[in-house]
């Protein structure tokens, strides 16, 4: 039986969202191929994370535990995925494009000598010929492109994280467990974790509900804070276009588009973007996108779904007067 | 003695590109191209290395015979020797066979004397894959660090380095033994200061060309379009999905327009 393969990323015992998101397309995906979902669990101590894998959908889990894996590292993480799809031959293999499972695919993809495809953001089995079509953004999200490997397997792509929605949790789904040796050695890691600086505080643009960003019309890093105003009274986060962030603006992390983050939020507020192919390509799946631009002809416009010909910081300011009205109102 | 091996990209600058309406295809007429500014950052790691210890630079590139001046823009940064890998038959490379080449070259110019540290940009900004790095790695049998922000220490004689790391959740530190292989992140290293003495060497340097039947002896059913498992299928022009209500504050009233955004708002559940 062909099976479609997800990658479960997993660090500190916890599963990145983007692998839930992965086994929900990934159910699309075999159920065309009539197929089976499986997901690939690498780690040391993992094994109470199997629950959750089957509550996403999973129908088979292959497990490998062992005390190598205790933290993310390239040369092992990447031996034992190889081995693994190797021996049980994968239709498809699936990961988040995130740095870790960018940095992981691409190690795996060579060694099974096999085709990989970036940052993809569409897939679908082609009818005819059963090979996966993944479409991405190149050029900075100018061109799109469909990609095929239609002579090697797995056929291997890493998914940005957003794109695909976080399919239904259900908690008395159970599958399969394959838990599988593997031989791997300190010294064969060949990298050793010596310090660990946490974020001091995570910006969760990805999956936040409410964004807020600002471009280049905001003229300067007091804009944001108007921004974070509004934000906060929303319970949102705040983003930004590249060019605000290479103003120096707002650091990278705020950043959305191709070569920044995806996101997904039930409204998104665009002040003074001008919506050049590069940020909507992280944000056109925004349920609702409200755009405010003095220019008319900004094409941050076609996408919207209210779009507001003017200034931002009078609408942002009025916006937030309303919000406080309101709040106090109820 | 730190022997440094960077590999870089010449690329089309794609804050420019402009895309054939009619064709969906790059009108690469009038695009300038660039030393992808990744690989700039590797460029300066190596450079600033070169100043500290004794050092031998090495670059390599794969592409068109343009690509000759992303070479010379390395000598500025300080190469002592430049190669361009440009055949036909490299052409159309996806990632596989793009590191199947470099790290054939690598393997090759290795025979002299074994490289101790691999700089890559983290990603090139016309493909955005951040693939080949790893890839290479892999083909060579080294340590990769991806995404490094900083190097923390390097002892050329212990041969040990000490690595800053993006990570989704922190920065981590890794220790490595060298040879290892680093992506470069934004913020590694700035461009450092480039004499003029270099710049000067720059405007005569000519690069070596390796072609695909010499001087390594490439299996050539790995390189460019013929060793690539993925294809291109369709290229396309992304569209615009909607059309939303357009309301314009000249004719409009604020009062109005905040109105309609309170009601979107209590709509979607978030007032």
């Amino acid at each position: 039986m062909k099976e479609v393969w997800v990658y479960i990323e997993q660090e500190e015992g916890r599963i990145h969202p983007v692998s839930f998101e992965l086994l929900g397309v990934a159910k699309r995906l075999a159920q065309e191929l009539s197929g089976r979902v499986a997901g690939v669990l690498l780690g040391h101590l993992v094994d109470d994370l199997r629950g959750e894998v089957f509550a996403y959908g999973a129908e088979r889990l292959y497990l490998v535990d062992h005390e190598v894996l205790a933290y993310y590292r390239h040369i092992p993480y990447a031996k034992a995925l190889a081995e693994l799809a190797r021996k049980y031959r994968p239709e498809i293999l699936l990961l988040g494009a995130t740095p870790l499972g960018r940095d992981l695919a691409g190690g795996v993809a060579t060694l099974l000598e096999t085709g990989l495809t970036a940052d993809v953001t569409e897939l679908a089995i082609d009818k005819e010929t059963g090979h996966l079509l993944m479409t991405r953004p190149a050029y900075g999200g100018n061109i799109m492109a469909t990609i095929i490997c239609p002579n090697h397997r797995p056929q291997m792509a890493t998914v940005r994280p957003r794109i695909f929605p976080i399919p239904e949790r259900a908690e008395a789904r159970s599958g399969e467990v394959i838990k599988e040796e593997i031989s791997l050695t300190e010294e064969e890691a060949k990298v050793k974790r010596v310090g660990f600086i946490p974020k001091e505080k995570t910006v969760n643009l990805e999956y936040a509900e409410v964004v807020v960003s600002g471009g280049k019309g905001l003229g300067g890093k007091e804009g944001f804070a108007k921004l974070r105003e509004l934000a906060n009274l929303l319970k949102g986060e705040v983003g930004a276009s590249r060019l605000a962030v290479e103003a120096g603006w707002i650091s990278y992390e705020h950043q959305v588009g191709q070569t920044g983050k995806t996101v997904r939020p039930k409204v998104y507020f665009a002040f003074g973007i001008s919506g050049a192919i590069q940020h909507r390509a992280g944000m056109q799946n925004a349920d609702f996108v409200i755009a405010v631009n003095l220019d008319p002809e900004a094409p941050i416009f076609q996408i919207a779904d209210l779009g507001l010909i003017g200034d931002w910081k009078t609408v942002c300011e009025a916006l937030i007067e309303a919000i406080k009205q309101e709040r106090k109102a109820s | 003695m730190l022997n440094i091996l960077v590999s870089i990209k010449q690329v089309p600058d794609t804050t420019n590109i402009r895309i054939n309406p009619e064709t969906g295809t790059l009108i690469r007429e009038g695009i300038p191209s660039i030393t992808n500014p990744y690989d700039l950052i590797a460029l300066s790691v190596a450079s600033k290395l070169k100043r500290e210890f004794k050092a031998k630079i090495t670059v390599i590139t794969m592409g068109p015979p343009q690509a000759k001046s992303s070479l010379k823009e390395a000598v500025e940064f300080g190469a002592d020797r430049i190669i361009l890998l440009s055949d036909r038959k490299f052409a159309g490379a996806d990632t596989l066979a793009t590191s199947y080449t470099l790290a054939e070259t690598i393997k090759y110019l290795q025979q002299e004397e074994p490289f101790d540290l691999f700089l890559f940009g983290k990603q090139a900004i016309d493909g955005d894959t951040a693939q080949v790095g790893p890839g290479v790695a892999t083909r060579l049998n080294i340590p990769v660090i991806t995404y490094a922000t900083k190097i923390e220490k390097i002892d050329p004689e212990k041969k040990l380095i000490r690595v800053a790391r993006k990570t989704e959740h922190g920065v981590e530190i890794l220790e490595a033994k060298l040879p290892v292989l680093l992506t470069c992140e934004k913020g590694l290293s700035e461009v450092p200061f480039l004499p003029f003495s270099e710049i000067l060497r720059a405007m005569k340097a000519e690069p070596e060309i390796f072609q695909a039947d010499g001087p390594i002896p490439f299996d050539r059913e790995k390189l460019g379009l013929k060793g690539s498992p993925t294809q291109v299928k369709r290229v396309f022009t992304p569209e615009l999905k909607k059309q939303g209500k357009i309301l314009n504050l000249h004719e409009v009233s604020l009062e109005k327009a905040i109105k309609e955004i309170i009601s979107v708002l209590k709509e979607k559940g978030i007032l």
